[in-house]
């Protein structure tokens, strides 16, 4: 029985090296391709480990001063950017998707269902069939290559995103709360301020969690919106390097790992919030 | 008394309106921009459909009707997009669902390591979907990539092969830089969802004498519909209108061989200068969106079979 028991122990774990491996192998090539000089990139077979490991890459981005190349300049403002335009996004979803996500759930009025509907039909629908009429509207306003642009737009996505999580959270507040407090003659705001939102933080932070991220892994919008630094954001300027092969790949890649960093730390901070976003956010759909 | 009784039937009633006045107060910001970013546009996109419309601001449109849209219908090329993207679909969120399932039970069964496990599923699943084209890129690479480096160190390959040249290739490759990024999804939602599941059900089970593979295939792969509908919806939707991964690694090539059916409208609207061709392929594929997600609420979501 013991040796059955060690048996099914082992065969689990050697099951999950693979799983890991596949995990692990790609950032680590990749990371590992970030430290390396131009000229160790580019060896028959590769080094798969660089003999001349240099955090110049990183530095240049940082410090874009003296950097050689328009590849790290670009990066450290495209990253800028991102920053901006992903936070602006969060907290303008955060404070209208909470409060709207609020009356949806909570407040009995006509409209209440069909607008309900509506949110969940538009998050059905893709940026591809909205972004002509967006595209020629923020031309005659001359909005192109300006955060503003990309900060409107992706509330296309992210806003009945973050009302349908909000909505999610909002439900399992106890109601028998709201009563009390109602008889103590606090108003619905106040219920609102007071009670609710209090403790659904922890769906706060996973919506803004979830809000951030979407944000910043959006591509589409602002590979049409901007091609200058002015707003250009870091999923841009992967792409915008990654064809040109005279372009220093080391400096690159340094700058995809930069991109990662802030979505990957949040998301490993706030991990107990993830699988209650994930199956709030979903579920519910 | 009477006017005292009288005004607190007021009060009451018009707490009822004053409730629904600030509903509408808390509800139109949102509404507002909903109605401009999203309803708007996609009115605009189906209008814009039935006219030719060249790129530019100050265009002339000629309204064809239909035009737009048989035009494609009647296009090969159109067809064989679909069949591509249908491909890309079934095949990436098929492999998604068989091997989340199987790493969610994997975690589920406690390994030595199952924390860092999950701990690490988290790291694809939260890099940006660009910087993970990017990184499969390289490792395509025809000249230095790591796959050409392990396949030729293990002596499996002679001479570097450029695989995103490789008109068979290239979609699978695709296919597996996406798997990278969305395994750990699936496999995130599922293991929620089994952690969750009654564990009474599974060691009754096992006490009458059910292997682990009956109590997996009919305990607890019933339960786990709801979730895996989820998953399956949300991944089918997504992996429909792909993009991004397709730009960053092969941008449509080789030949054609990775376009999309949003790659295409992509094309047609920012490249070819046809945006009433652009916008018709667009709103078919909001359409197709909306008939699956329908058709898999319908197929799969039996609430009565889900209750335990």
């Amino acid at each position: 029985m013991r040796y059955r028991k060690f048996l099914r122990e082992l065969v689990l774990f050697l099951l999950t090296i693979p799983v890991l491996l596949f995990i692990f192998f790609p950032v680590l090539w990749l990371f590992s391709a970030s430290l390396s000089t131009q000229v160790e990139l580019f060896t028959v077979p590769p080094h798969w480990i660089p003999a001349h490991p240099t955090f110049q890459n990183y530095l240049d981005i940082i410090f874009p001063g003296q950097a050689a190349s328009s590849v790290p300049r670009t990066f450290g403002v495209a990253l800028v950017n991102s920053i901006k335009i992903a936070s602006a996004v969060t907290l303008i979803c955060i404070v209208l998707g909470s409060l709207a996500a609020y009356a949806l759930v909570r407040i009995p009025f006509k409209f209440n269902l069909h607008i309900q509907i509506g949110i969940l039909g538009t998050r059905m629908i893709p940026e591809i069939s909205l972004i002509i009429p967006l595209f020629i509207f923020a031309s005659r306003l001359n909005l192109i290559n300006k955060p503003i642009v990309l900060i409107i737009t992706y509330m296309s996505f992210a806003l009945p995103y973050a009302i349908w999580m909000m909505a999610a959270f909002f439900q399992t507040v106890p109601i028998e709360l709201e009563d009390a407090a109602r008889l103590d003659g606090c108003s619905r705001l106040g219920i609102l301020f007071r009670v609710v939102m209090p403790i659904s933080v922890p769906g706060l932070i996973s919506t803004t969690m979830f809000v951030f991220l979407v944000a910043w892994d959006e591509f589409f919008y602002a590979l049409i919106f901007t091609s200058t630094l002015a707003a250009k954001t870091a999923p841009v300027a992967i792409a915008e390097f990654i064809g040109r092969f005279a372009v220093n790949i080391n400096g690159m890649m340094a700058g995809g790992i930069l991109a990662a960093v802030p979505p990957v730390l949040l998301a490993l901070i706030f991990q107990r919030y993830i699988v209650s976003g994930l199956t709030a956010g979903a579920v519910k759909g | 008394m009477t006017i005292n009784s009288n005004s607190r039937v007021k009060q009451r009633l018009s707490v009822r309106e004053q409730d629904a006045r600030i509903a509408w107060l808390l509800v139109t910001p949102s509404l507002l921009v909903i109605l401009g970013v999203t309803l708007w546009p996609i009115i605009s996109t189906f209008v814009l459909s039935f006219f030719v419309a060249p790129t530019g601001i100050n265009q002339v449109r000629t309204f064809v009707g239909f035009g737009n849209y048989l035009e494609m219908l009647r296009d090969p090329a159109f067809w064989e997009t679909i069949k591509r993207t249908l491909y890309f679909t079934a095949v990436s969120v098929g492999l998604e669902l068989i091997l989340g399932l199987a790493i969610a039970q994997l975690i589920h069964s406690r390994p030595w390591g199952w924390k860092f496990l999950r701990f690490s599923l988290i790291i694809p699943w939260a890099v940006p979907t660009i910087v993970n084209g990017a990184m499969w890129r390289w490792i395509y690479s025809a000249d230095f990539g790591a796959l050409n480096g392990i396949l030729f160190q293990l002596g499996l390959i002679e001479h570097y092969v450029p695989w995103l040249t490789l008109s068979g290739a290239a979609m699978n490759l695709v296919i597996l830089a996406d798997l990278w990024h969305t395994v750990p999804f699936v496999a995130l939602i599922l293991q929620a969802a089994l952690a969750a599941l009654p564990e009474e059900l599974n060691e009754a089970a096992a006490v009458d004498g059910a292997n682990a593979f009956q109590r997996f295939w009919h305990i607890r792969l019933p339960l786990l519909r709801p979730a895996i509908l989820v998953a399956l919806i949300i991944r089918t939707v997504e992996a429909f209108r792909v993009f991004d991964i397709v730009y960053i690694i092969t941008s449509g090539g080789p030949a054609s061989k990775t376009i999309t059916i949003s790659y295409l409208t992509y094309l047609y609207s920012f490249s070819y200068g046809k945006q009433g061709t652009g916008a018709a392929l667009s709103f078919l594929i909001s359409i197709c969106t909306i008939i699956l997600a329908i058709l898999y609420i319908r197929f799969l979501y039996r609430p009565e079979e889900t209750q335990s």
